[in-house]
């Protein structure tokens, strides 16, 4: 019997799936090899169904996802979370700093509040149920998808790279854009996996493969402020679209007053 | 219900899930004695709160922001919001800028719809539940449907890094410019590309659509020489022809409680965005080859019939490539690739083509760039009233006598007429409801 596998979505922008979505031939490849036995938006449709492998992209945000995760975890031998959103609570993990949670931004925007169902936080699928891979980034890429499954499918957890982007940098040859160019770069303290994207492109990291392994995040806050970022705007470089993440999360509160 | 009588038995139906479009929606269809009683098109994607936390953040963090909004057309998202940053901070993009702008945006539009032809639309039509299920016997359709997708993700990448979340726009113009030799090899490519985007062109004017004309409006921009995808006014096939400026004037959005999706109205009424709405209106500022490929379709426009969004999803593909090989032919990098920005406090709108339709941001900031407030109209919150008036016509025309798997599937498929991103759907504004005079359905 071939392996069984399926994909989840929960709050999210849909970006990762299309790890799956953008791989042309490869996603057919995929399809001879294992039954894809849901995936909604490419069609197949069984969401409770027992797999070997279930990717799960997207924070909880809802109560109903707090409750539909549990019944992905039972259905599966695996479970993999898929980019930002389902590792570390993404961007609208943004939310969780309001103090009063979400009611007043939900009054503000919707003419019947009532009709909408929310949690005042959005979470990692691991603070729910148990997860046996993360893999990171905003977007995750098609590499790191298929490395997974194939690996898991040996009966092996992936290598996972928790070196810094610096270092990506530094093989791929590209110039420090904080040191020769003072730009405020998350590099030291980001997990590589991108390629060093942004750096080649002359810009800063900004952090969407989350913290690397042991970053000194206090000491590049304090060199940001060096560059001349008042406290909010470090804040900010740190609570982004990993907010949540340990190494990330702490730095940024530091630099906002204490915890929400 | 009686045998003999199958249009007068009660129908109830629920999709709880839709398959095939992006995000989460569900659809309700209730009928009692052959008359449709109730029909919903649920959207139940969880509220993301972006305009609310876009409050705060610095115009430099807009871009990476915004596209984060929908996986699938972040491009459309960043060039809205780029638009209405520069035009609050007064920065007027040169024309390189302008032209690498409109590059990455034809890299969308190309990837985005031949995603959505080939593995959402298409096994419908054919007669298959899913694109894997399709590729066993239509191999090199999906092949070259893949091709075409991968093409422009990778026009995307050129000046973007990546397709999805690109990291290389920014307000002002680009943080980089592509290498000449990396331009020419997409050039290249794009002209291999281009025969086959008309042969996919006359494939999809041969198939056999449902044919169902109904009456709405027309909505999209209209610019004075090109397709319209990022610069434009505002017009419709009913008059309207407005500055993006003017759009909270003429369209409302509402509330409906079984939807996490606002409501657009123009004048109080459905209208259409999209790529059917673009071609009714624009068909005229076609490039020759897609104008070619238009004529040999067959297809006539103005077109009343949803159904024709898949070939019209061709045709702007077409055009998209056309326009992308034309406009990287004489491609040099700029020395200096964006604008120099100074922030101050302002307003500003911006407005674009979605892959989906009309894309509309609104953004007050202060004098040092940080978002007061923002605003975003995303195409499937102005197609969703259009949306749900569809189904009730088409399912009424299709027939309730059909039986219930018919009647799903028709629904399914009317609704991925309008290709939904129902993740961006979601979203969040301050709106003005129940107007006087303006009742809800």
């Amino acid at each position: 019997m071939k392996p069984r596998i399926a994909v989840h979505k929960f709050s999210s922008c849909d970006g990762c799936q299309l790890a799956f979505l953008n791989a042309g031939e490869d996603l057919l490849e995929l399809a001879r090899q294992v039954e894809i036995v849901h995936f909604a938006e490419a069609g197949p449709m069984d969401p409770e169904a027992p797999v070997d492998i279930a990717f799960v992209e997207g924070s909880i945000s809802t109560h109903e996802e707090a409750l539909r995760i549990r019944r992905v975890r039972q259905a599966s031998r695996y479970l993999v979370t898929l980019g930002a959103c389902a590792t570390a609570g993404g961007l609208q993990a943004l939310r969780n700093f309001q103090a009063d949670g979400v009611g007043g931004w939900t009054r503000a925007i919707y003419a019947q509040p009532a009709f909408i169902e929310s949690l005042d936080t959005a979470t990692a699928i691991a603070r729910h149920v148990p997860v046996d891979l993360e893999l990171w980034g905003c977007p995750v890429n098609g590499a790191q998808v298929f490395t997974a499954i194939r690996r898991l499918l040996f009966g092996a957890l992936p290598f996972v790279d928790n070196e810094k982007v610096c270092q990506e940098c530094k093989r791929r040859g590209v110039v420090c854009v904080l040191v020769t160019r003072g730009i405020p770069c998350l590099g030291p303290v980001t997990r590589t996996g991108c390629g060093a994207l942004c750096p080649a492109f002359g810009r800063d990291c900004y952090g969407c493969f989350g913290p690397a392994e042991n970053p000194n995040s206090p000491a590049l806050a304090r060199r940001l402020e060096g560059l001349g970022l008042v406290p909010e705007a470090v804040a900010r470089r740190f609570h982004f679209i990993n907010s949540q993440a340990p190494g990330f999360l702490e730095t940024g509160l530091d630099y906002t007053g204490g915890p929400p | 219900m009686t045998p003999d009588d199958p249009g007068r038995r009660h129908i109830d139906i629920r999709v709880p899930v839709l398959a095939r479009v992006e995000g989460e929606g569900s659809l309700e269809i209730r009928a009692r004695d052959g008359v449709l009683e109730q029909l919903q098109l649920r959207i139940f994607e969880p509220p993301r709160y972006f305009e609310k936390f876009l409050e705060g953040r610095g115009w430099e963090e807009v871009p990476d922001i915004v596209a984060r909004i929908c996986g699938i057309c972040p491009v459309a998202y960043q060039m809205s919001a780029v638009q209405a940053l520069e035009q609050a901070f007064g920065v007027v993009p040169d024309d390189w800028v302008n032209r690498a702008r409109r590059l990455i945006y034809c890299g969308e539009w190309i990837q985005s719809h031949a995603l959505h032809i080939h593995l959402l639309a298409l096994p419908d039509f054919l007669g298959f539940d899913n694109a894997i299920a399709l590729a066993g016997t239509h191999p090199e359709v999906v092949r070259r449907g893949m091709d075409l997708q991968r093409l422009g993700n990778d026009l995307i990448r050129l000046f973007g890094g990546r397709s999805v979340h690109p990291v290389g726009v920014r307000v002002g113009g680009f943080h980089r410019a592509p290498d000449p030799e990396a331009a020419a090899d997409l050039q290249r490519r794009l002209e291999q590309a281009l025969p086959r985007a008309e042969a996919l062109v006359a494939f999809l004017a041969d198939l056999d659509l449902p044919r169902d004309d109904q009456d709405f409006i027309s909505v999209a921009l209209r610019h004075e020489r090109e397709y319209p995808m990022y610069a434009g006014r505002i017009v419709s096939d009913h008059g309207l022809d407005i500055p993006v400026e003017a759009y909270a004037d003429h369209f409302t959005e509402e509330h409906r409680p079984h939807s996490t999706a606002l409501y657009s109205r123009l004048h109080g009424r459905p209208y259409l965005v999209g790529p059917l709405a673009r071609l009714n209106l624009n068909h005229d500022r076609l490039p020759p080859r897609a104008a070619a490929a238009l004529a040999a379709s067959g297809l006539h426009l103005p077109s009343r019939n949803m159904f024709h969004s898949l070939p019209a999803r061709g045709i702007e593909l077409l055009q998209a490539l056309e326009d992308a090989h034309g406009l990287l032919a004489d491609y040099a990098p700029a020395r200096q690739p964006h604008a120099g920005v100074e922030p101050r406090a302002g307003e500003g709108f911006g407005a674009t083509e979605a892959p989906r339709g009309l894309l509309w941001h609104h953004y007050i900031l202060d004098d040092e760039g940080q978002v007061r407030l923002a605003r975003i109209v995303p195409p499937t919150a102005q197609n969703q009233a259009r949306m749900e008036e569809d189904l009730y016509r088409s399912l009424e025309a299709f027939g309730l006598h059909h039986d219930d798997d018919a009647l799903r599937l028709r629904g399914e498929m009317v609704v991925r007429n309008y290709d939904p991103c129902i993740s961006c759907a979601t979203h969040f504004l301050k709106v003005r409801v129940h107007r006087d005079g303006e009742e809800p359905r």
